[in-house]
C-alpha cells in the first residue's frame, strides 16, 4: 500500500457518520454571512441595506489577488452590513440576510440532472471557478482559481484529487463521494480541461473501500482518471504528503505543488467546481459532518452557508455535558470559542467533545524521548522548535525549518508528557513568518 | 630523577608562556581597537539590566550611542530615571533630559468578576498564542487574557497576576518603565503614564472600540464611548475616538470629575485619598491650587 515516507500516526478512525447519507438542512430565517471565508484578503461588500438579493448573487467581490467572490445563500432583503463574531469571537464584517423564500437567480440550473459534456475552454472554466467564489473544501479555504494561474515556464503533469479525508471523525469526502460521485467525476474533468494535465489521481484513503470500490467504477468511463488507494495514515491528505505517495515526488521547502508540476484539489471542491462550471452555481453550500462519541445519532449535512450554528446543534440530539465542540477534525481543527456563529465555507465538520475528553492532561517537562521526532512527517524536530518559539528565539526556529511545519499536530499528539508542541510551534511559525517577510521589504 | 622531569617540564612550559607572551604582546599592539574610555565610564553607571526599555539591545549600546552622539537629547535610561541621566550629564558634561518618571499602567479592568468567563482555555499558556486563537475567555477582544506575558517579559519583578481578579497588577516600588510589559502585551493594553505627584494618576481601563451596548455584554465596566467625561473635563484632556475615551496626562489635572461622572466606572483613580466629605467642586480647586 502506497503511502508517504516519513513519520505519519494513526489515531483511532472513529468515523461514525459514514453510514449516514447526506440530509439537506432546512433554510434558516436570518442568515449571517462572513466575508472573510477564504485565505487571504476579505471580500469587499457589494449590496445595502434593503437590497433584495436571491440565491447566487454577488454580496462580497474578492478584488485582491488572493481573495474569493461571496454569494448569497437565501433569497431575501439585507436586514444589514454589521460586525459578526466568527468562532474563534473576533468580530468580523458580515452581511446579515432576513431569509424570505427561496428564489434563485434565473442563471443557475437548479436541475438534479447530471450534465456530463464540458463545452468551455480553459480559460473561461478558470474564470468561471473565480466568479462563483471557489476554495479549497480541505480546510484551508484557499482560492482555487490562484491554483490555476500557471506560470508560463511550469507545465502540470498530475493533478491529483484529494480524497484521502485522513482526519479522524470527518466523513463529509466520503459521503460526497459515494452520493454524488458522477458530480465529482465531470468536476474533475473539468479541472483537467483548466491545469492542461492529461491524468488524474485521486488518492483515497483504504478504510473506505466503499468509495473506492463506487469510485474506481465510475472511473472506469474515464481514461485520464485513476483512482488510487493510499494507506490509512495521518497526514495522509496533507498536500505536500499525498504528492510523495502517489507520484513520489518532493515539493521544495517553502514552495507550492506546482513547483513539481502538480496541482491539489479536494474532491468536495472538484465538486462544487462540477457546480460552477455545469449548473453556473457559486459556492453557497457545504457538506459538514455533526459527529461525536456520545452522538446517538450522527448527521452529514449539505448545510447553506451562513446559517446560524446553533441552528444546526438544535437540530440534533445534543448530548449532555458536552465540554467542546470543534470546526473541523480533532488534529486539525479549531476548538470553537463562541458558538453564536455561522457556517462558512470551509467548515466540514462540528465535533462534540464530551467533558470528561475535552480537557488537556497536565503538561509535564520534555522527557527528550524523541517520539515528535519519529512521528513528524517533514522531518522536523518540533521539541526543539517549541523551546525556540517559547523563548522567542525566531532566528534558531527559521534555521531548524519552521516554516516547513504543516501543523498537523502529529508531534503532540503522540507526545507522553502532553506538551502543547504545536500550540507554540504555530505562534513561532507566525512570527518567524512575520520576520523573513519584514527582512525580505 | 623526578626532580629532573619536574625541571624539564617547567622550563618547556615557561619557554612556551615567554614566546606566547611575545607574540600576544605584538599582536595586541598591531590589531588594537581604539575605544573612547568614556563609553566604559558611562555603561558602568547605567544599572546594567539590559531591559531594553532605552529602545536599545543593552546598556552598552546605549552608553556607546550617547558618547557617539555626545548629547543626551532623547537618550535617557528610563530604569534609572533622572537621577541615572544626570550622573551620566555630569562625567560627559552634557546636559540631561529631564523627564516625568512613568510607571506602567494597565487599561483594563476585565477581572473574573467584571467580564465573567465564557469558554475556558487550557492550551498554551501564553497570551501571544491565545490572542491568535480566539478573543479570551471573557469573549472581549481587546481585554486582558491573563496568560501572563507581562510578567515574563518583567526583568524587575514588578508585574504580578493577581489570582481573584487574574488581572496583572504593577508593583509600584519595583516598576521602573522599561516598557518591556507593554512591547510584550498582544493586546497593547499596557501604558506608560507620568508617575504624578504621591503616585495619583486618572486613566481609562478599558480599550475596547465597539459600541457601547456590545462592549457591555461582555464586560460591565467597559468604557462606552458617551462622552460624558470629555463634557466633565474643563482642560480638554478627554478625547472620544471609536467609541473609546482617551485622557491625555499631559494635560490631565488629576481633578476627578469624568470618575465620578463615568456610567460604567470605567475611569480609574489610584492613590487619592478617601472622598472626603467636601463636595466635588471644592476639591476639584484646591488639587489645582496644590498643582
Amino acid at each position: 500500500m502506497i503511502t508517504f515516507k516519513k513519520g505519519g500516526v494513526h489515531p483511532a478512525e472513529n468515523k461514525f457518520a459514514k453510514q449516514y447519507s447526506i440530509e439537506y438542512f432546512p433554510l434558516t430565517k436570518q442568515a449571517t454571512i462572513l466575508l472573510n471565508q477564504h485565505m487571504g484578503v476579505p471580500a469587499v461588500v457589494q449590496v445595502q441595506k434593503g437590497d433584495k438579493v436571491k440565491v447566487g448573487q454577488l454580496i462580497g467581490k474578492g478584488e485582491a489577488f488572493i481573495s474569493a467572490n461571496v454569494h448569497s445563500p437565501f433569497s431575501g432583503t439585507v436586514a444589514k452590513i454589521d460586525q459578526a463574531v466568527d468562532i474563534s469571537g473576533y468580530k468580523r464584517e458580515a452581511v446579515v440576510i432576513d431569509v424570505e423564500g427561496d428564489e434563485w437567480l434565473d442563471t443557475i440550473d437548479k436541475s438534479e440532472e447530471i450534465k456530463k459534456e464540458i463545452t468551455l475552454s480553459k480559460q473561461e472554466i478558470i474564470d468561471r471557478i473565480k466568479e462563483c467564489g471557489i476554495v479549497g473544501l480541505g480546510g484551508a479555504c484557499f482560492p482555487t482559481h490562484v491554483k490555476y494561474m500557471v506560470p508560463p515556464d511550469k507545465k502540470v503533469d498530475y493533478l491529483i484529487i484529494n480524497a484521502a479525508e485522513c482526519e479522524p471523525y470527518i466523513t463529509a469526502d466520503h459521503r460526497m463521494m459515494l452520493e454524488k460521485t458522477e458530480e465529482c467525476m465531470v468536476g474533475i474533468q473539468a479541472l483537467l480541461v483548466a491545469s492542461g494535465a492529461p491524468v488524474a489521481l485521486i488518492g483515497i484513503e483504504n478504510n473506505k473501500k466503499d468509495a473506492i470500490e463506487k469510485m474506481s467504477q465510475v472511473a472506469q468511463q474515464y481514461p485520464n482518471i485513476k483512482v488510487c488507494p493510499v494507506k490509512t495514515k495521518y497526514p495522509q491528505g496533507a498536500e505536500k504528503q499525498l504528492i510523495q505517495a502517489l507520484i513520489n515526488r518532493r515539493v521544495p521547502n517553502g514552495k507550492l505543488p506546482i513547483e513539481v508540476g502538480v496541482i491539489a484539489n479536494n474532491i468536495t471542491t472538484a465538486y462544487s467546481v462540477y457546480e460552477a462550471v455545469q449548473k453556473n452555481k457559486p459556492l453557497i453550500e457545504t457538506t459538514m459532518t455533526v459527529t461525536g462519541k456520545k452522538l446517538e445519532k450522527p448527521h452529514n449535512f449539505r448545510v447553506r452557508i451562513g446559517t446560524p450554528l446553533n441552528e444546526i446543534l438544535q437540530s440534533i440530539d445534543f448530548p449532555e455535558n458536552t465540554g467542546k465542540i470543534i470546526s473541523g477534525g480533532p488534529m486539525m481543527g479549531k476548538a470553537i470559542a463562541e458558538v453564536n456563529t455561522f457556517v462558512s465555507k470551509g467548515m466540514s465538520s462540528l465535533l462534540l467533545m464530551d467533558e470528561s475528553e475535552s480537557k488537556r492532561d497536565r503538561v509535564y517537562p520534555c522527557l527528550r524521548c524523541g517520539k515528535c521526532i519519529g512521528v513528524c512527517p517533514m522531518g522536523l524536530q518540533p521539541y526543539i522548535l517549541q523551546a525556540f518559539s517559547e523563548l522567542k528565539r525566531y532566528e534558531d526556529c527559521e534555521s531548524y525549518g519552521i516554516m516547513n511545519c504543516i501543523e498537523c499536530g502529529s508531534c503532540q499528539y503522540g507526545c507522553p508528557s502532553f506538551r502543547p508542541l504545536l500550540d507554540y510551534i504555530r505562534t513561532g511559525k507566525a512570527k518567524t513568518g512575520l520576520m523573513i517577510r519584514n527582512r525580505k521589504k | 630523577m623526578s626532580t629532573n622531569f619536574i625541571l624539564i617540564a617547567a622550563i618547556v612550559l615557561g619557554a612556551i608562556a615567554l614566546i606566547s607572551a611575545v607574540i600576544l604582546y605584538f599582536v595586541s599592539k598591531a590589531f588594537k581597537v581604539i575605544e573612547d574610555p568614556r563609553i566604559d565610564e558611562v555603561a558602568q553607571r547605567l544599572p546594567g539590566a539590559n531591559c531594553g526599555g532605552c529602545g536599545f539591545a543593552g546598556c552598552r549600546n546605549l552608553a556607546e550611542e550617547i558618547v557617539k552622539r555626545e548629547s543626551l537629547e532623547g537618550l535617557g535610561c528610563p530604569a534609572g530615571g533622572n537621577s541615572v541621566s544626570e550622573e551620566i550629564a555630569n562625567y560627559l558634561g552634557l546636559k540631561a533630559d529631564q523627564s516625568e518618571p512613568k510607571i506602567a499602567v494597565l487599561r483594563c479592568n476585565g477581572s473574573c468578576e467584571n467580564a465573567p468567563a465564557k469558554s475556558s482555555y487550557d492550551s498554551a499558556l501564553t497570551c501571544e498564542f491565545a490572542a491568535t486563537i480566539f478573543a479570551g475567555e471573557s469573549a472581549c477582544a481587546f481585554g486582558c487574557l491573563g496568560y501572563s506575558d507581562c510578567v515574563k517579559a518583567c526583568k524587575f519583578d514588578a508585574i504580578h497576576i493577581d489570582e481573584t481578579t487574574n488581572l496583572p497588577v504593577v508593583d509600584e516600588e519595583k516598576c521602573v518603565a522599561c516598557g518591556a510589559c507593554a512591547k510584550a502585551c498582544p493586546r497593547k493594553l499596557i501604558e506608560m503614564r507620568n508617575k504624578e505627584k504621591k503616585g495619583r494618576r486618572v486613566y481609562v481601563a478599558c480599550r475596547n472600540t465597539e459600541k457601547g451596548a456590545v462592549a457591555k455584554k461582555n464586560c460591565t465596566v467597559a468604557c462606552i464611548g458617551c462622552g460624558k467625561c470629555a463634557k466633565v473635563c474643563a482642560f480638554d484632556a478627554i478625547t472620544i475616538e471609536n467609541n473609546l475615551a482617551y485622557i491625555d496626562f499631559t494635560k490631565c489635572k488629576l481633578c476627578r470629575k469624568c470618575v465620578t461622572e463615568c456610567p460604567t466606572h470605567a475611569i480609574h483613580e489610584c492613590h487619592f485619598p478617601p472622598k472626603a466629605e467636601k463636595p466635588v467642586e471644592q476639591q476639584v480647586e484646591t488639587e489645582i491650587v496644590n498643582n
